[in-house]
C-alpha cells in the first residue's frame, strides 16, 4: 500500500479518537440541552473544575490554600495524604453533585421561564465563576492527573499493523480507553433515559416543562439530576483530556471545540453528538493532514466551525436535530 | 424637584420627538459633554488615560456595535473579537499603505472593511437562529484570528508577526505612535465615541431600528407585516461591525499601538463585550456605555484594593475577578435582566415623583 494512503489511515484512525472524546463533552451539553433547554456554556469548565478537584482531593491539596496564605499569612499547602484514584473519583463525584444543587438552588431556580438566550448568558457567568473558583481552591499551576489509566503508544496494534502493513500505526492506548468508556457511557445513559423511573421522568421535562410539572414530576429535583449527571460526564471528559494533556486551563477550551459538535448533530440528539464528534474528530485531522500544510498549519482552530457553519447553511436543525417548526 | 416634564411644553414634532424630553436631562447630557471636552483633556493624565479613560470609550463604541446586533435586532454574536481584528488590521494596512492620508480616514475606511466581512458572516443568519447562529459567529472568531497569525501579507511579513502602528498627526498633533500624548489619545477617542454614539441613537430610533427590533421580537411576525429579514438583518450586521471595526482600529492604533491578533482580539474580548451589554442593558445605547465603563473599572478597582491595599499576590486577585465578574452577571441577570440602563431607568421614574411619591 502506498505510504500516503497509510498515513492518511492513520490519521483517520486518531481522528476518529479524538472525536470520542469531542463527543463525550458534547454529550454533556445535549443531555442538559434537552432536559432543562438550557445551552450549558459552562460544560467545558465543568469538565477543568471536575479535573482540578480531582487532582487536588488525590494529592491532599488543602482548598483555597493561596487565599488563606495570603489573608493568615500563613503557610499550608497540603493535609499529606494520597488517595488512591477511585475514592478521589468517587469524591469528586460528589462534589460535582453538590455543585449540582448549589447551581439550582442559586441560579436556576430564579431563572425559570426566562427567555433561552438570558439562560445561556448565565452559563457563561457560571463558566467565569467556577474558572475562577477552580483557580483559587486549587492553584492555577498545571497539574498532572494520573488516576491509573494506561498510556502511550499501544504496541499490540503497533506490532499488528507492522504484519499487515508494514508500517505500524501510532495509536494512544489512552485514546482507546476512552473510546471504551465513552461507548459504556453512551449506553449507560441511554437505558437509564428509556427504562428508568427517573429517565423517563427527565424524557418528559425535556417534552414539555408545564405538563410534566402538572403529573407531579419535580422540576427541582430533575435539573439537580441532569446537571449531577452532566457534572460526572464532564468528570470522565476532564479525566480523559487532563491524563491526556495535564490538568490547566486550556481543557475548559474543549467546550469550544464541542460546539461545532453540536451544530453538526444537532443539540437534541445524543447519537448527534457521537456522530458529529466523529466527523468532527476525523474531518480536522484529515484537512490538517491533507490541506494544512498548504495554508501553514493549524487549521484544527476554526476548521470545525467552518465545516458546521457551512453545513448548518444547509440543513439548520442539524444532522438528528428535530425539525424546527414556528408558528406565529 | 428639578426633574421633571411640568412646564416644558413641547410646540413642535420635533421637541416632541427629541432624545431628552426632560430639560434636565438635557442640561445634564450638555454638562457631561462640556467636562469630556473642556475638563478632562486638561487634567489627564498616562494612568488615567491609559487605565481607564481611553479602554472606556474604546470598548463603549465596540459595545454600541453588539448592542445594534445582539440588543437591537437579536442576533447574538460571539465574533466580536474577530471583527475588531479585521478593524485593525484594515487599519494599519491603510496606515502603512496610503501613509500621506489622514488617520481618521483610515479609522474610518477600516470600519467600512470590517463592515464589508461582517455582511460576510451575517449571511448564515438568515438560514440559522439563536444558539446556532451564536456558535456560528464562532467560526468568524477563529477563522478569523487565524487568518491574521497565518498570512504574512497582513502583517507587512514583519518578523515578529505583530502590526505596529506608524507614528500620524491629526491637525498636527500625533495620535498614534509612542509620542502621543495622554489628551491627544482620549481625544480622539472621545470625538468618535460621541459622533458614533450619536449616530447610534439615531438609527435605532428611525425606521431602520425600528425594522431591527421587529425582527429581534418575532422575525416571522415582522417579515408577514412586511419587514424584510434580509436587509434588516445584514444592515444591523453591517451597521454593527462597522462599530466594532472602528473600535478594533482605535484600539489597535491609539490605545495599544502594538498588537498581537491572538492575545488582543482573542475570544475572550468577545466575551468581555458580550458582558459588558449584558450589564449594562440590551437595547440601550446608554446601557453600553455603562457596562463599558463598570467593566473597565472593576478590574481597576479590585486590583488597586486587593493588589495595592491588602497586598495580595497578582494572581489571586486575577482570579477572584473572574468570580466577582461571573458572579455580577449572574446576579444582573437574576435581579435585572435589563441591567443598568433599567435601573438608571428606574431611577429617573422616582426622580419624576420625588419627593412627593404619592
Amino acid at each position: 500500500m502506498p505510504d500516503q494512503l497509510l498515513f492518511a489511515m492513520e490519521v483517520t484512525l486518531n481522528g476518529l479518537m479524538a472525536g470520542v472524546l469531542y463527543a463525550l463533552v458534547a454529550l454533556g451539553f445535549v443531555l442538559i440541552f434537552k432536559a432543562s433547554g438550557i445551552f450549558n456554556y459552562a460544560q467545558g469548565v465543568l469538565a477543568l473544575f471536575a479535573a482540578l478537584t480531582l487532582v487536588g482531593l488525590q494529592e491532599g491539596q488543602i482548598p483555597f490554600a493561596h487565599l488563606i496564605n495570603a489573608i493568615f499569612g500563613t503557610e499550608v499547602h497540603h493535609f499529606g495524604w494520597h488517595l488512591p484514584g477511585i475514592v478521589a473519583i468517587a469524591l469528586t463525584v460528589g462534589v460535582m453533585v453538590l455543585l449540582a444543587i448549589a447551581i439550582e438552588r442559586f441560579i436556576l431556580k430564579h431563572l425559570v421561564n426566562q427567555e433561552p438566550i438570558i439562560l445561556f448568558m448565565a452559563t457563561i457567568g457560571l463558566a467565569y465563576f467556577l474558572e475562577g473558583l477552580g483557580d483559587i481552591m486549587w492553584g492555577s499551576d498545571i497539574k498532572k492527573l494520573d488516576v491509573g489509566l494506561p498510556q502511550g503508544i499501544s504496541d499490540t496494534i503497533d506490532a499488528t499493523t507492522a504484519n499487515w502493513f508494514g508500517y505500524g500505526f501510532f495509536i494512544d492506548r489512552l485514546d482507546i480507553v476512552a473510546t471504551v468508556i465513552a461507548a459504556l457511557l453512551v449506553i449507560s445513559l441511554t437505558l437509564f433515559s428509556q427504562y428508568s423511573k427517573q429517565g423517563r421522568a427527565l424524557r418528559a421535562v425535556a417534552d414539555d416543562h408545564q405538563a410534566a410539572l402538572s403529573v407531579g414530576i419535580s422540576l427541582r429535583f430533575i435539573w439537580v439530576l441532569v446537571w449531577s449527571i452532566a457534572g460526572f460526564v464532564a468528570l470522565v471528559a476532564g479525566i480523559m483530556w487532563g491524563t491526556k494533556s495535564g490538568v490547566q486551563f486550556s481543557l475548559s477550551l474543549i467546550a469550544l471545540k464541542a460546539l461545532p459538535v453540536l451544530m453538526l448533530g444537532g443539540f437534541t440528539s445524543i447519537p448527534g453528538a457521537i456522530v458529529g464528534g466523529l466527523i468532527i474528530g476525523v474531518g480536522e485531522k484529515l484537512f490538517e493532514f491533507a490541506i494544512g500544510p498548504m495554508v501553514g498549519g493549524a487549521t484544527e482552530n476554526w476548521f470545525a466551525y467552518v465545516l458546521a457553519l457551512l453545513f448548518l447553511v444547509f440543513r439548520p436543525q442539524g444532522l438528528f436535530g428535530e425539525k424546527i417548526i414556528e408558528r406565529v | 424637584m428639578f426633574y421633571r416634564e411640568a412646564g416644558d411644553f413641547k410646540t413642535s414634532y420635533v421637541d416632541d420627538g427629541q432624545t431628552f424630553p426632560i430639560k434636565f436631562d438635557r442640561m445634564r447630557y450638555y454638562v457631561v459633554l462640556a467636562v469630556a471636552f473642556g475638563v478632562v483633556p486638561f487634567v489627564i493624565n498616562d494612568y488615567w488615560a491609559s487605565a481607564v479613560f481611553v479602554p472606556f470609550l474604546i470598548y463603549a463604541i465596540a459595545a454600541i456595535g453588539l448592542n445594534i446586533l445582539t440588543g437591537y435586532c437579536g442576533q447574538v454574536s460571539l465574533g466580536t473579537g474577530g471583527f475588531m481584528a479585521v478593524g485593525a488590521y484594515a487599519c494599519y494596512k491603510l496606515m502603512t499603505g496610503f501613509p500621506d492620508i489622514n488617520i481618521v480616514f483610515h479609522v474610518l475606511g477600516a470600519g467600512f472593511v470590517t463592515a464589508g466581512v461582517g455582511v460576510l458572516f451575517g449571511l448564515p443568519s438568515l438560514r440559522i437562529k439563536g444558539f446556532y447562529l451564536a456558535v456560528a459567529t464562532l467560526a468568524a472568531q477563529f477563522f478569523l484570528v487565524w487568518l491574521f497569525n497565518k498570512v504574512p501579507w497582513f502583517y507587512n511579513y514583519s518578523a515578529s508577526g505583530q502590526i505596529n502602528a506608524p507614528e500620524r498627526t491629526v491637525f498636527n498633533v500625533p495620535v498614534t505612535g509612542p509620542n502621543t500624548d495622554a489628551w491627544a489619545k482620549y481625544m480622539m477617542c472621545l470625538v468618535f465615541l460621541v459622533v458614533l454614539a450619536w449616530v447610534a441613537r439615531n438609527l435605532t430610533r428611525g425606521t431602520i431600528g425600528r425594522s431591527w427590533m421587529a425582527i429581534r421580537d418575532m422575525d416571522i411576525a415582522a417579515e408577514i407585516i412586511g419587514v424584510n429579514p434580509l436587509k434588516a438583518k445584514l444592515t444591523a450586521f453591517a451597521v454593527s461591525s462597522f462599530f466594532v471595526g472602528i473600535a478594533g482600529a482605535l484600539f489597535f492604533s491609539v490605545y495599544l499601538g502594538a498588537v498581537e491578533v491572538g492575545e488582543a482580539f482573542g475570544i475572550n474580548k468577545s466575551f468581555l463585550i458580550l458582558f459588558m451589554i449584558i450589564i449594562g442593558g440590551l437595547g440601550s445605547i446608554f446601557g453600553s456605555l455603562a457596562g463599558a465603563a463598570f467593566l473597565v473599572l472593576l478590574p481597576v478597582l479590585l486590583k488597586n484594593l486587593l493588589v495595592g491595599t491588602l497586598g495580595w499576590p497578582t494572581d489571586l486577585a486575577a482570579h477572584l475577578e473572574l468570580m466577582i465578574v461571573g458572579g455580577l452577571i449572574i446576579v444582573f441577570l437574576i435581579a435585572e435582566p435589563h441591567g443598568l440602563a433599567q435601573l438608571w431607568r428606574i431611577a429617573k421614574e422616582k426622580l419624576r415623583l420625588w419627593p412627593f411619591p404619592h
